[in-house]
């Protein structure tokens, strides 16, 4: 649904957004993550349409951004950063206004806001001022205005910002929910989204793509994905030894595998260990790697270097 | 067609009712009466005249508008800049222009609304003599095009920044000097070291003279054509504006 090729975008002599292609399928929820000022609000607000490219191509639904804005607008549901509404209007008032931009009317648009104020959880607060909620709802009230036409595309700038953690949940299982039929990009610096919600997520760091895969491929990418870590009466360093390279970290026993590859073997070949040398454990695990460490690896140095 | 028309249609109405429900509109009607009140009244000598006209009343509209209109017009694009929601609009589906045309076309009914209830000093100036109406809704028509190219002008400074402050100030600027520039004062400082033609082609961007046809009655269509140019060149200024802001 998504196709981007090339794109650029520089204000002055600074390149916020440095030739990054990527595609989204319907179907997919693509996470995008990097550290603040990485371009990834650049790179969304060329996809809807409100700053032109300097270079490269944004297609959605088949539309180029640049030839057909409307078309492309009218298949995206967008909520911008900060999440942005009209502080003098009512929350039902803000929605029909929505829904008329849409080209909305009658029942069909009674039902597209009686839809969205369900979805965002908006009845207890239809007819209040917007000025008058609090954050966590100004936020909701603005995700409802994105879901009002049932968009085949969203593109959700830092979606969960600003809620609280029974909110941000409610509203990855609503993304995650969106995307079994729509093309749904969302922004985040919180990595425990990824898994909540991404099928895909793309790593960006000063205006390129760092990194791109599902998010057990990005874990992967992690140094500590594959090691076996293992802790008990009786487990000694020496004798894991020559299945790996062994760190002790907080009284367990760590091993890495020589070969990435036959990671699978470790667990288990660590397991015949035990049973040989008579150990009672009380853990083993094999590490999936963590996210974190991997967006820090990856996009740490350059933040250092400024 | 009937499409992009409705999208106008809908983006004048939210902005129209957002004036009123906030006091700010109130409070501008409540000022603007009271202002056209006196100038008409005590400053501009409606009984003394003696005559049973509204020149009295029209002829302070210039001077009026130029605080009065850019306090109605400076929020219209800074504050959409300012609380971001200029992003959320323009990434709906419209076009800027649609967007430009149904903001100034709200504030400018809302000014017509404020005109509009004006009308007790046709009712005065009725009972108290036999005026030439005809000359009066000319005024009016007039006192409208005026207030929209003001306005057109305030849409463009607001276009320009996020600062409301900044917006007013540069739009009382903008509307002053079109009301000086055919001034006499100001003509004669010009000839001392411009050619005349200069001088005149300064001096017919005047609003004053275009304005004064309105009041007598005569509607040409060559103030007709300045007034509708002055705000179809604004308009287009802000469409720029906006470009220019969002490519960065």
């Amino acid at each position: 649904m998504i196709r981007i090729e090339n794109l650029v975008k520089s204000f002055g002599p600074k390149r916020a957004v440095d030739g990054v292609t990527f595609n989204v399928e319907r179907g997919e929820v693509l996470g995008f993550l990097g550290p603040n000022g990485a371009g990834k609000s650049t790179t969304m607000r060329m996809i809807t349409g409100f700053i032109p490219p300097t270079e490269g191509k944004v297609a959605v639904g088949g539309y180029d951004v640049t030839e057909s804005p409307l078309e492309v607008k009218r298949l995206i549901g967008y909520l911008p950063e900060a999440a942005p509404s009209y502080p003098d209007m009512t929350v039902h008032g803000f929605l029909a206004f929505a829904a008329d931009m849409r080209g909305l009317s009658g029942e069909a648009k009674n039902k597209a806001i009686g839809r969205v104020v369900e979805l965002c959880f908006l009845s207890s607060v239809l007819h209040q001022g917007i000025d008058t909620l609090s954050k966590g709802y100004k936020h909701r009230a603005c995700l409802a205005q994105a879901l009002i036409h049932d968009p085949e595309v969203l593109v959700l700038d830092e979606p969960t910002d600003g809620l609280d953690p029974n909110q941000k949940h409610e509203v990855r299982n609503l993304i995650r929910d969106l995307g079994r039929s729509k093309a749904v990009v969302f922004s985040t610096h919180i990595l425990e989204e990824v898994d909540a919600a991404c099928t895909r997520a793309i790593i960006i760091d000063r205006g390129r793509i760092v990194a791109n895969g599902t998010p057990a491929e990005l874990r992967g990418m992690s140094g500590l994905a594959g090691a076996v870590t293992v802790s008990g009466q009786g487990v000694s360093a020496d004798k894991l030894a020559p299945l790996g390279r062994v760190e002790v970290v907080d009284g367990a026993y760590r091993v890495f595998p020589a070969d990435k590859a036959a990671a699978g073997e470790l667990a288990r070949e660590v397991a015949e260990l035990a049973t040989r040398e008579g150990w009672r454990l009380e853990a083993l695990r094999t590490e999936e790697g963590q996210l974190e460490e991997v967006f820090r690896r990856i996009t740490l140095p350059d933040t250092v270097k400024k | 067609m009937i499409s992009a028309w409705k999208t106008v249609r809908t983006i004048a109405r939210r902005e129209l009712t957002s004036y009123f429900t906030s006091p700010v509109a109130y409070v501008f009607l409540v000022i603007f009466l009271l202002l056209t009140g006196f100038f008409t009244f005590t400053a501009g000598g409606f009984f003394e005249r003696g005559e049973a006209s509204l020149a009295s009343f029209f002829a302070w509209h210039p001077w009026l508008y130029l605080v009065l209109v850019p306090a109605v017009g400076m929020r219209l694009w800074s504050e959409e800049r300012r609380s971001g929601t200029l992003e959320l609009l323009l990434t709906m589906p419209v076009t800027a222009w649609q967007a430009i045309l149904g903001k100034f076309l709200a504030s400018w009914a809302f000014l017509a609304i404020a005109l509009a209830l004006t009308f007790p000093v046709v009712l005065t100036v009725n009972v108290l003599g036999d005026p030439d109406n005809g000359v009066i809704a000319s005024g009016y028509f007039g006192s409208l095009l005026l207030a929209g190219s003001y306005l057109a002008l305030t849409c463009m400074t607001s276009a320009l920044t996020r600062n409301q402050v900044v917006a007013f100030i540069l739009g009382v600027v903008i509307c002053l000097f079109l009301i000086l520039c055919g001034f006499n004062p100001v003509t004669d400082l010009l000839t001392r070291w411009a050619s005349p033609a200069v001088v005149d082609t300064v001096a017919a961007f005047s609003v004053i003279p275009h304005f004064d046809g309105f009041q007598k009655g005569v509607i040409d269509t060559r103030d007709l054509f300045y007034f509708l140019s002055v705000i179809g060149f604004a308009l287009f200024a802000t469409g720029v504006i906006l470009r220019n802001h969002r490519a960065g």
